[in-house]
């Protein structure tokens, strides 16, 4: 065993646990916006690092260049589908943790057409023409 | 222990409990929103297989297909979240 594969393996056994937590995460943690946390950091960090080993392992330019442009697409969408996932059950009324502080939100969102208080997607759009 | 012996017998293993866990909040979860972050993590361990897999076959193809595999699932989670938002 050379050098190449020690690291490999220590890139993918770290992975694999950062994946491993992320599951037990979903699966114990007693909320969906924790259970949403635990699982967009630690998946995120848990596939990078796999592909990461993919790229060390194939020592290939082309390869190596789609495995990172791969983690770079991953670390960009993760946060954006975890972002839309947690404002739409937040619509539909999931329930909070007995457990939640505050929630800044309560009360603030019109439940039909969805806009915060004040800041409505459509006054905003219509602001510079009624403006002055 | 070889590279390849090493991948079978503790990654693999490692990211299939992941799967598991996984799966026991698809079946649990009590609301749509938490099968659908089920779902997302199934996939994004799917990613990580087809990786890991790759490395343990000697085949750099399979890195395509984890690309692919990125896509389409941020498109479904995107899907499905929009589709939670409208019916609330």
């Amino acid at each position: 065993m050379n050098g190449y594969s020690v690291l490999i393996l220590i890139l993918t056994i770290l992975g694999a646990a950062f994946m491993l937590l992320a599951g037990w995460g979903l699966l114990r943690m007693p909320d969906l916006l924790l259970r949403l946390s635990a699982v967009g950091k630690a998946s995120t960090l848990g596939t990078g690092l796999l592909l990461l080993a993919a790229a060390v392992y194939f020592q290939d330019l082309g390869i190596a260049t789609r495995a990172l442009a791969t983690v770079a697409f991953v670390f960009l969408t993760t946060p954006v589908a975890a972002h839309r996932i947690a404002r739409a059950a937040y619509f539909a009324g999931v329930p909070l943790w007995a457990g939640t502080v505050r929630d800044e939100l309560a009360g603030r969102y019109d439940p039909y057409t969805h806009c915060l208080e004040g800041v409505c997607e459509a006054d905003w759009l219509d602001f510079p023409a009624d403006g002055e | 222990m070889s590279l390849t012996t090493g991948l079978y017998g503790i990654v693999l293993p490692i990211l299939a409990a992941g799967v598991a866990f996984a799966f026991g909040r698809l079946v649990r979860g009590p609301s749509l929103p938490d099968r659908v972050i089920a779902l997302d993590m199934m996939s994004t361990l799917g990613i990580g297989i087809i990786a890991v897999y790759a490395v343990a076959t000697n085949q750099p193809v399979l890195i395509d297909v984890a690309s692919v595999l990125a896509l389409v699932s941020f498109l479904g989670t995107i899907a499905f979240a929009e589709y939670v938002e409208r019916r609330s």
